[in-house]
C-alpha cells in the first residue's frame, strides 16, 4: 500500500533533479567548505580569518564595485525591458514570437562568444568608434571598452532577458479589463497607467530587479573581459585567489560572504513572489 | 432613505442611427438605430454573436462606429475617447482593482477627476450605503463574494453621478438566486438615481424583469423594441417568439383572412389567429401561442372565441409551481402546455385530452 502510494505521488517527477543538484552542487560545495574552513581552526579562528578578510581592502573595495555595478545594471535592464516587456504583452502572437525570438535566440550562443562580439563593437578600433569617427561626431575614439562603462553595457545586454521576462511574466498577468474600466470610468490614459498598471506589474519589476541583482553580483566572464584593471568584482577575486594564489581558505571565505548576500536577497526575493501569489495575480 | 448619490443631471439620452460595425467583411453590427429615453432602463438582449455587446462597446467608445452615428443627448461622440465620455461603467467579470481596497475602488473615478478629498469620502460612503457596502470600504476584491464585487463594481459606476450607465452581462457569473436579488438591487438604484442604463444581456428574464423597454439582437439586427409585456406578449417574428419564453409555433399555410383575423390551416386543422402583419392568403406562417395560454379539458368545448383541439398526452414535467405537458395532437404536431399546478390532479400521461386558447392569444407570424 504505502509502496504504491509513493510511486503515485507525483513528486517523484522532482527527485531525479534534486538528487542531480545534491550530488552535483550541494556535496562538492559543502565539502570544500568544510574541508578548507576546518583548516583553520575552531569557530572562533574561523570568525577571525572572516573579519579581517572581511575588511581587507581588496575584498571591501571589489563588493562596493560589484555592488555598484549591479545596481547600475538592475536599473538599466529595467528602464529598457519594462518598455519591451509591456510591448510584448500587448501584442498579438506574431509580435511576440518575433521579438521573443530575438531576445531568446542569442541565449543559445554562448556568454563568451556575445561578450567578445560587444568587444569587437565597443573596441578602440571597434565598429561604433569607427562609425562616430568616420561621421565626424568624434575626434578621437571613445573609452567604451575595458572601463565600468564597458562592463556595465556587457551585463545589461546579458541579463535583460531575466528582466523582461519576468516582467512579461507579471504584466501578461494583468487582466486588460482593469485598464479598460479605468478608461471607462475617466481616467486618462496616464492616470490609469500611473493607478493601475504601474502598481500591478510592480512585483514583477521587484522579482526581475532582485534575480538580475542577484545574477549580476556573481558575474564572472564579462567583467573579466570588458572590464579594466579597477573593475574588479568579487566573484574575479574568488577566481584569482584559487587559481592564481592558491589560497582556498580566502576563496572559501569569500564565497561564503557572496552566498550570504544571494540568499538575503533571494529571501527578499521569496517574500515579493509571496505576496503576489497573496495578490491573487 | 433619501440620501443616496444625487439624481444624475437630466439627460442621458442615446441615439444609435444606422449604427454598422464590420469585421473583416462580417457585420457583426447590421444597420442598429434606437433611440433611448433619458432616466430608462434599456436591455439590449440577443443570443451570442448577436452584437449586443459590440453595440455598448461602440456607445462605450472602446469600438469605433465603421458607418451611422451615436449620439448622446443630441451630441455624436464618435471624436470622444471612453475616458473623455463621462459614462458609468460596470463589466461582466466586475474588473475590481485588485490592489486597491473597495474605497478606493469606488473613488477612483472621483480621483481621476481630482475631486476635493471631502467631497470624494462623501461621495464614495454615499455610494456604497447605497449598495449596502458601508462596512467593507476597507476589504480587497479577493476577500468579498461575487455579488459583493459586483456591488463594488456599481458602487464605482454611479459614484461619479453619470448620466449614462453601462452594463455588459453584469450578473453572468452569479448564481441564479443572487441574480434575481441583483436584478432587483440595479433596478432600484437605477429608479432612485434616475440614471440612464443601458444593460446588455443574453438573459431573458433578466431584461424582462428590470427593462422598461427591450431590444431584440438578432446577427446584428434589431428584431423588435418594446416593453417586456409588449415583446413578450406580440412578437413580431418567430425568432422573437422563440427567443423570449416558450412558444409554440405550428407551422401551416393561411386559407382564409378576415380584418385582423385569418385561418391557418395546419395538417388537418383549421386554426384562427389574429395578424401581426399583413398577409397574404396561401402564404406559409406559424401560428404563436404561449404555454400557458393553452387551457387542458377533459370534454371538448365549442366556445367561438377559442381555437379547439383534441390530443394525448405524451409526457407531464412537474415543475413545482406548473406542471408541463407535450400533448400530441396530430401525426406529426405536438404542443407545449403550462398548467398552473392548482386544483384538480394533473392529467396522466395517455390521458385524452382537449385542448382550447383563446383567438385573442394566437399570433400569425411569418418566420
Amino acid at each position: 500500500m504505502r509502496r504504491e502510494a509513493f510511486w503515485r505521488d507525483p513528486a517523484i517527477l522532482v527527485y531525479p533533479a534534486i538528487a542531480f543538484l545534491v550530488i552535483g552542487f550541494v556535496i562538492p560545495l559543502t565539502w570544500f567548505f568544510v574541508a578548507t574552513l576546518s583548516e583553520i581552526g575552531g569557530p572562533s579562528a574561523i570568525l577571525g580569518q572572516v573579519v579581517s578578510i572581511a575588511s581587507s581592502r581588496a575584498v571591501v573595495s571589489a563588493l562596493i564595485t560589484t555592488n555598484w555595478i549591479a545596481l547600475l545594471v538592475t536599473a538599466l535592464t529595467l528602464l529598457a525591458g519594462y518598455p519591451i516587456a509591456y510591448y510584448l504583452s500587448t501584442g498579438n502572437r506574431l509580435r511576440f514570437t518575433l521579438v521573443l525570438f530575438c531576445i531568446v535566440v542569442p541565449y543559445f550562443t554562448s556568454v563568451i562568444v556575445r561578450t567578445y562580439s560587444w568587444m569587437v563593437l565597443l573596441g578602440r578600433n571597434g565598429v561604433i568608434n569607427q562609425a562616430l569617427l568616420s561621421l565626424g561626431v568624434i575626434d578621437a575614439p571613445l573609452p567604451l571598452l575595458y572601463n565600468k562603462l564597458g562592463v556595465v553595457i556587457g551585463m545589461t545586454y546579458v541579463l535583460l532577458p531575466y528582466m523582461i521576462l519576468t516582467l512579461y511574466a507579471a504584466m501578461k498577468a494583468i487582466d486588460p479589463s482593469y485598464m479598460r474600466a479605468g478608461l471607462a470610468l475617466g481616467a486618462s490614459r496616464t492616470y490609469a497607467f500611473r493607478r493601475i498598471y504601474l502598481p500591478l506589474s510592480a512585483h514583477g519589476a521587484i522579482s526581475g530587479s532582485l534575480i538580475v541583482f542577484i545574477l549580476a553580483i556573481g558575474f564572472f566572464i564579462t567583467p573579466a573581459l570588458m572590464g579594466g584593471p579597477s573593475d574588479v568584482m568579487i566573484a574575479m577575486l574568488i577566481e584569482r585567489s584559487v587559481e592564481i594564489m592558491l589560497d582556498w581558505q580566502g576563496a572559501a571565505i569569500m564565497s561564503l560572504l557572496l552566498l550570504a548576500l544571494t540568499l538575503v536577497l533571494f529571501a527578499i526575493y521569496y517574500r515579493v513572489t509571496d505576496v503576489r501569489r497573496m495578490m491573487g495575480a | 432613505m433619501n440620501q443616496g448619490v444625487r439624481p444624475s443631471s437630466a439627460g442621458g439620452a442615446i441615439d444609435l442611427r444606422g449604427v454598422t460595425k464590420l469585421y473583416g467583411g462580417l457585420r457583426v453590427v447590421d444597420d442598429i438605430s434606437l433611440s433611448i429615453r433619458p432616466g430608462e432602463f434599456f436591455s439590449l438582449l440577443g443570443p451570442s454573436g448577436s452584437g449586443k455587446t459590440t453595440t455598448l462597446m461602440m456607445v462605450a467608445g472602446f469600438a469605433d462606429v465603421d458607418r451611422g452615428a451615436v449620439d448622446v443627448d443630441g451630441v455624436d461622440v464618435a471624436d470622444l475617447p471612453p475616458q473623455k465620455r463621462g459614462f458609468g461603467m460596470v463589466f461582466q467579470n466586475y474588473a475590481i482593482f485588485p490592489h486597491l481596497n473597495v474605497f478606493e475602488n469606488v473613488a477612483f473615478p472621483l480621483r481621476a477627476r481630482h475631486r476635493p478629498e471631502p467631497e470624494i469620502r462623501e461621495k464614495v460612503n454615499r455610494a456604497l450605503d447605497l449598495v449596502q457596502l458601508g462596512s467593507f470600504a476597507s476589504r480587497f476584491a479577493r476577500q468579498l463574494s461575487g455579488g459583493q464585487q459586483q456591488r463594488v463594481a456599481i458602487a464605482r459606476a454611479i459614484v461619479f453621478e453619470p448620466r449614462l450607465v453601462l452594463m455588459d452581462e453584469p450578473l453572468g457569473a452569479l448564481d441564479k438566486n443572487l441574480r434575481y436579488d441583483m436584478q432587483v438591487e440595479i433596478k432600484e438604484i437605477q429608479r432612485r438615481l434616475g440614471m440612464t442604463v443601458v444593460y446588455v444581456t443574453h438573459d431573458q428574464e433578466e431584461a424582462m424583469n428590470m427593462s422598461d423597454r427591450i431590444a431584440i439582437l438578432n446577427r446584428g439586427r434589431v428584431e423588435q423594441v418594446g416593453a417586456p409585456a409588449e415583446v413578450y406578449e406580440r412578437p413580431q417574428n418567430a425568432f422573437v417568439a422563440r427567443f423570449l419564453g416558450e412558444a409554440n409555433l405550428l407551422a401551416g399555410t393561411v386559407s382564409a383572412q378576415a380584418a385582423d383575423c385569418a385561418v391557418l390551416r395546419v395538417g388537418e386543422h383549421s386554426f384562427r389567429a389574429r395578424l401581426a402583419a399583413p398577409i397574404e392568403t396561401g402564404q406559409p406562417a406559424s401560428l404563436f401561442v404561449r404555454p400557458e395560454r393553452v387551457l387542458l379539458e377533459a370534454e371538448a368545448g365549442t366556445d367561438e372565441a377559442w381555437n379547439h383541439v383534441g390530443g394525448e398526452v405524451r409526457r407531464a414535467s412537474f415543475l413545482g409551481n406548473i406542471v408541463r405537458y407535450l400533448v400530441q395532437v396530430g401525426p406529426s404536431l405536438a404542443m407545449r402546455i403550462d398548467a398552473q399546478n392548482a386544483g384538480p390532479a394533473p392529467f396522466a400521461v395517455g390521458a385524452r385530452v382537449f385542448l382550447k386558447w383563446a383567438v385573442a392569444d394566437s399570433l400569425l407570424l411569418v418566420e
